[in-house]
């Protein structure tokens, strides 16, 4: 199992074989739409991160020592962007999710995603992700 | 006044419009969020900080005179363009935000009781619901709503039979949907308001910036908009008031340039406009704002109108012949706002990607969910236009739209 870090840096390595900004984003979108379907039970409204345009779902489980993420969105960019932060944080410990610094985003380019704040739930969602490595520290 | 419209010279005379976004020249479709400045309205910012900045109306040097002088010219220019009786009747505000929330705080909670309905209508801008529902909310009044059909239209038949029930108190309307862009019937809108006694305020937003308002003339109670809509600086807004409502409406905030005379054991207040301008005001970007307003004046007539319109039918032309792009807001009467939805995808995908094309327009609700809610639709994209753009730009901006599309599906 790569590490946290080893699979940052080969999203950055993909990222890095696309030239212009529509490949780039292709590929985002590919991503989203491959992302594994979210258990229509767990899109609760306690599960639920409003942004302002779109909505987020994040459902965590604890399997064995790592925690699992589950996530969707209605809008496809949002969805990709999902499916990377889950391929990097998932099936991690809870303390490696707690130190875990997310530099790949800046790095391949995508962070006005995470600059838009109000608009689509994903800064809120990685602070969740966060939060959840917390409380499942703290249960164990 | 010119004689012509000569659109690579408006052009030039919007500076920030010549620029490459991600690598593209920047298309800007937001206008109904925010208009773009002229390079008078920049100058004229600069000057008055390199030239004229002090404190007005209360300094007796030379720049104090200046200030006040260019701070009250604005005021002057406005009372022309709406037509309004004096200059006392133009308040500043900080917004269209700021105006509605004073007259929802001060008329409204000096007239508003149990019982009675404050009416608003389905096309609002959160800020002209809230206001009110606060309002309502402590003195136990109703808010109530005029429905809009399917085209976006106001249903008018339903409008009357609520003014009927004699209990409706105050009606608040926009003049333009900002959302869908439907141009709402306002003088027939006052006309029956009055019928009944009600007063009503217009949220001019999204109208002032389209077409030439005579408040006299529709008989407007209160009128709320913001310059920035109207190509002039961020955070001046402008309330104009029938100047017997004004009188009687206590006070809003207290503090300085509101008052008259303040001791310990009573205060009496300041006269119109300056009993509802407490604090120093925005004096720079209401300076500057008189700018715009000369700068529409030199346009020749119905020249704003005539471009606008002609980019609205050209734009809804092309838009209707994407497949599976359905347009939110068919009335017949709109200003150059094309709300838009496409089968099977997310408006915030569209914004994002439109964005790398250069093409700037706004997806989301709109500051306007309970319309959203009317229509089912958890957003649109919209494109809104003003007169220095051009059929170029919106031949780009479908070139992207129909790339983006591909890219989406």
């Amino acid at each position: 199992m790569a590490t946290i870090n080893e699979t940052q840096d080969e999203l950055i390595e993909e990222f890095g074989l696309f030239e212009d900004w529509a490949d780039k984003y292709e590929y985002l979108i590919d991503l989203g739409k491959k992302l594994s379907p979210m258990n229509e039970a767990f899109k609760t409204e306690e599960n639920v991160i409003k942004g302002c345009q779109s909505k987020v779902w994040l459902h965590a489980e604890k399997h064995g020592d790592h925690i699992v993420f589950f996530a969707d969105s209605e809008a496809i960019i949002v969805k990709g962007m999902i499916s990377m932060l889950i391929r990097v944080l998932s099936n991690h410990t809870p303390a490696e999710i707690m130190q875990a610094d997310l530099y790949f985003i800046d790095q391949i380019g995508m962070a006005q995603h995470l600059a838009q704040t109000r608009s689509n739930g994903l800064v809120a969602m990685v602070k969740q992700m966060k939060n959840y490595a917390v409380a499942f520290n703290a249960m164990a | 006044m010119a004689e012509k419209f000569d659109i690579e010279q408006v052009r030039k005379d919007f500076p920030i419009l010549d620029q490459q976004v991600n690598g593209a020249p920047l298309v800007y479709f937001d206008n109904a969020a925010t208009t773009q400045k002229p390079q008078m309205v920049i100058d004229a910012l600069n000057h008055y900080y390199t030239r004229d900045n002090a404190n007005i109306h209360r300094g007796l040097h030379t720049l104090a005179e200046r200030a006040t002088t260019g701070y009250e010219l604005t005021r002057k220019k406005l009372k022309d363009f709406l037509n309004a009786e004096s200059t006392d009747q133009i308040i500043f505000t900080s917004g269209t935000t700021a105006g509605i929330n004073l007259v929802a705080q001060t008329y409204g909670r000096a007239n508003f009781s149990k019982g009675d309905i404050i009416l608003v209508s389905n096309l609002e801008h959160h800020s002209n619901i809230v206001p009110w529902q606060m309002i309502a909310e402590e003195k136990g009044a109703e808010v109530q709503v005029i429905p809009v059909d399917e085209a976006g239209i106001l249903d008018m038949k339903a409008y009357v039979e609520l003014l009927d029930t004699k209990r409706v108190k105050f009606v608040a309307v926009n003049h333009v949907s900002n959302a869908i862009g439907t141009i709402n019937p306002i003088a027939y809108i006052i006309e029956q308001a009055h019928r009944v006694g009600a007063k009503v305020l217009i949220d001019g937003a999204q109208s002032v910036a389209h077409f030439e308002i005579d408040v006299q003339a529709l008989d407007i109670d209160f009128l709320a908009f913001s310059a920035h809509k109207l190509f002039g600086p961020t955070g001046v807004g402008v309330l104009y008031g029938k100047r017997a409502l004004l009188e009687a409406m206590p006070p809003y905030q207290g503090g300085g340039e509101m008052i008259k005379e303040v001791s310990f054991a009573s205060t009496t207040y300041n006269e119109l406009p300056y009993k509802f301008e407490a604090g120093t005001p925005n004096i720079a970007d209401v300076y500057a704002f008189g700018f715009a307003l000369d700068y529409l004046k030199s346009l020749p007539k119905n020249a704003v109108w005539e471009q606008e319109k002609a980019l609205l039918d050209y734009a809804t032309e092309q838009l209707m012949q994407i497949d599976g792009l359905r347009i939110v807001g068919q009335a017949p009467e709109k200003i150059a706002v094309v709300s838009f939805v496409i089968d099977g995808v997310h408006p915030q995908d569209i914004g994002v990607l439109l964005d790398k094309f250069g093409v700037a327009i706004r997806t989301g609700h709109h500051c306007a969910q309970p319309l959203m809610a009317r229509y089912e639709l958890v957003g649109t994209c919209r494109a809104s236009f003003a007169f220095y753009n051009t059929k170029s730009e919106i031949d780009l901006f479908v070139k992207a739209l129909k790339r983006t599309i591909t890219m989406l599906s």
